[in-house]
């Protein structure tokens, strides 16, 4: 038994040690980080990968490009607002957009179940098409495998992409300095939602919508119009908490964040209160947080709502000088420590 | 969103708060019962707000925390088993047993589910006719008229493949413990308020007199908790020990007398072990012999497992608020916030309503969004 192990049966705490894989692994939290920290990294290690960005990013002969990749294993696959191939394209294009590259190729691998209905996959495929034209990205290399019936969940589809940095910029959590502003560009918390509605048979008024989406176009407006961008970050699983409290933990500074300015639709509100979740974990496919000066906050927010859709991009907290931390100003003017769940939010007991 | 922002006001948390600071004039110590006041307290940021004389002590109101050690290994020992589909709400499957948690049995190949009902276990055992559905009974008082549905639906369709494991804790018992302690040191509760809306708050005059503490009754929001706590601090500058209700939108003195019934029909008052703390006489619920069949430990004979609670773990003493966490040897060190291991901090709780509310969902999990 390991030495963590040890102290558990005395406690009623959760382990933080697993001789196994489990689900929360790869929740977005803690577990999901100590993984890529213990295994993932040390076996790797090089300097591209302690950057620890959404993407790598290297010189080849004259070009700077990015590169990254993402395995997509969505249920359902086809959910409000999007579907698993929507979802396959947007993600890795959101990933290179967040590297502030414009995303040109992707590669897709799908791994298929026997006995998947074809026309499934047509409506797929046909919604990853859409997708890429939506995004400006080519799909121009592919793979595809097929898995014995019951050892897979119809399709699995992983993407990776290459994009290239046409700026002088430095994009990275590194970058982000003391006095920065915040800015969220929308509402949170719609994906997880979403997805949890559909898989579970939750019904509202109307339907919440995943806010599945491509970014890379309002990245670029933000570099074209010569915004002073230091740090960008989507924010997927884990959730806008997860996403800062990953970049405090690189540049080493401290975030303060208004609850108030946290956009969270009325109805994801509604099914939070009922299922016990907090918007701030909730996943999302459409959404960033910019960190840009103080200075060039209010011209941001202006570029990004000019092409936002339904989404409202706001200021919502600022980077201090104080140590890596999250400082949540709370509705009634109080204060908390923002902290990364173990492993995944679950429903809880009461 | 109605009927909640209203309980999330700025300006009126400011109004309480300010109240609190203008009539406390010496140390007090106070125990919220409940993990949902817990959660809101350490959410909203409450804690900061309160002058420093007025010290708050999580109280033992927490399923997940007093659930015992012999319960989960039991609970461990029935989901590892292949004809058995293993149902809880989600927050018990991390929960560690002696050596593994719930999760770990998910991995290897037990089918253990997350249910937003005790009544989806039900519809899952009618559904899955050659399987045993065993729903994780835990919870107060608050959650014991769900279960008892559950188990009294179950009868009525004659669904016999489904049992319950039931580990059922009351509050005022609890209260007793904490209160009988030779170093208590609570001089006030905040009592639960979904726990009162079901009970009412009759059985908390006794306690008031006897210990001689001011008992609130005491909501979920944060507006609701600072009235609690400006009621019970007035309470004792002013030397009385009464039962106030501040929750009146939700509990009437009575209760809710339907829910009683079926809870009293469906189970009977039995002595409890709770994890840290021990046996305590007459604090839980077991099932009548009307509903014996129902009994998952009798079903699949695990009444036998028997497992102590080492005695270097302080978490009774925490529960009972005559420790701090960060007197556990393990606390920042094998302990963080990080790890959860700070739970009693940094866990995330609402209140008790939802699971009763909501009927209507099957089975799943949450964890696959992308």
């Amino acid at each position: 038994m390991k030495p963590e192990m040890q102290f558990a049966p005395v406690c009623p705490i959760p382990f933080n040690e697993y001789p196994s894989i489990q689900m929360a692994h790869g929740g977005g939290g803690r577990l999901m980080h100590r993984l890529i920290e213990d295994f993932f990294v040390p076996a790797f290690q090089n300097p591209l990968l302690l950057e620890r960005h959404d993407g790598a990013v290297f010189d080849v002969a004259n070009a700077r490009l990015a590169f990254s990749t993402d395995s997509y294993v969505v249920k359902p696959l086809f959910f409000p607002g999007g579907d698993i191939g929507s979802l396959a394209v947007n993600g890795t294009v959101n990933d290179l957009a967040m590297c502030g590259a414009r995303p040109l190729y992707l590669s897709a691998g799908f791994i298929l179940e026997e006995g998947m209905e074809t026309e499934k996959l047509w409506r797929i495929v046909q919604s990853m098409k859409k997708a890429a034209d939506e995004a400006g990205v080519y799909l121009v290399t592919g793979d595809t495998k097929v898995v014995d019936k019951g050892k897979g969940d119809e399709i699995y589809i992983n993407t990776a992409g290459v994009g290239v940095v046409e700026h002088e910029l430095a994009i990275h959590p590194k970058a982000v300095k003391p006095g920065d502003a915040v800015i969220l560009s929308g509402d949170i918390g719609r994906h997880g939602i979403a997805i949890m509605a559909a898989r579970e048979g939750l019904e509202f008024e109307s339907a919440i919508e995943s806010d599945c989406a491509p970014l890379n176009l309002i990245v670029s407006d933000l570099i074209n119009e010569g915004i002073d961008i230091h740090c960008m970050r989507d924010l997927t699983r884990g959730g806008l908490a997860s996403a800062l409290i990953e970049i405090s933990e690189v540049c080493g500074h401290q975030i303060v964040i208004d609850e108030v300015s946290i956009a969270v639709r009325e109805d994801v509100r509604g099914a939070c209160e009922i299922l016990g979740f907090d918007p701030m974990y909730l996943a999302n496919e459409g959404r960033f947080v910019l960190f840009v000066p103080e200075v060039h906050a209010e011209r941001a927010v202006e570029i990004m709502n000019s092409r936002a859709g339904d989404a409202a991009a706001a200021t919502a907290g600022t980077v201090t000088d104080a140590p890596q931390s999250i400082l949540l100003k709370s509705l009634i003017g109080s204060t908390r420590i923002v902290d990364m769940f173990s492993g995944e939010q679950l429903p809880r007991i009461c | 969103m109605k009927y909640v922002d209203e309980y999330r006001d700025r300006e009126a948390a400011e109004y309480f708060r300010d109240a609190i600071h203008k009539i406390v004039t010496r140390p007090w110590t106070l125990m919220e019962v409940c993990g949902g006041q817990t959660h809101s307290i350490v959410k909203y940021g409450i804690d900061e707000m309160l002058p420093g004389e007025v010290e708050l002590v999580h109280g033992p109101g927490c399923p997940v925390c007093v659930t015992p050690l012999e319960l989960i290994d039991k609970a461990i020992t029935i989901a590892s088993r292949p004809d058995v589909i293993f149902c809880s709400f989600g927050d018990m499957l991390r929960v560690p047993g002696s050596d593994k948690d719930l999760f770990m049995v998910k991995s290897e190949g037990g089918d253990v589910r997350i249910v937003y009902s005790p009544l989806d276990a039900v519809k899952i055992a009618q559904e899955s006719p050659d399987k045993e559905v065993v729903f994780f009974a835990v919870g107060f008082e608050t959650t014991a008229p769900a279960n008892a549905m559950a188990v009294h639906q179950a009868k009525e369709l004659g669904v016999n493949n489904f049992s319950i494991l039931v580990s059922h804790v009351l509050v005022p018992p609890a209260i007793e413990a904490v209160m009988s302690s030779p170093q208590c040191r609570v001089q006030a509760f905040l009592a639960a308020g979904h726990v009162c809306t079901v009970m009412g708050y009759n059985e908390y005059l006794p306690l008031a007199e006897k210990y001689k503490v001011p008992i609130v009754v005491t909501g979920f929001e944060p507006l609701d908790i600072l009235q609690g706590i400006y009621m019970t601090v007035k309470q004792l500058e002013e030397g009385r020990h009464e039962v106030e209700n501040q929750y009146a939108r939700s509990v009437r003195r009575e209760g809710n007398p339907a829910a009683q019934d079926l809870v009293s029909r469906v189970f009977r008052v039995v002595p409890r072990k709770w994890r840290g703390v021990g046996e305590i006489p007459a604090s839980g619920l077991g099932l009548t012999g009307e509903y014996a069949a129902y009994d998952a430990e009798t079903k699949f004979s695990v009444g036998n497992i028997a497992v102590n609670e080492p005695e270097e773990c302080i978490s009774g003493l925490v529960l009972q608020g005559i420790k701090k966490p960060n007197e556990c040897p393990a606390f920042g060190t094998r302990c963080t916030p990080s790890t959860r291991l700070a739970r009693r901090w940094f866990r995330m709780r609402a209140p008790a309503r939802r699971t009763i509310a909501t009927g209507a969902m099957p089975h799943g999990r949450p964890e696959v969004l992308r």
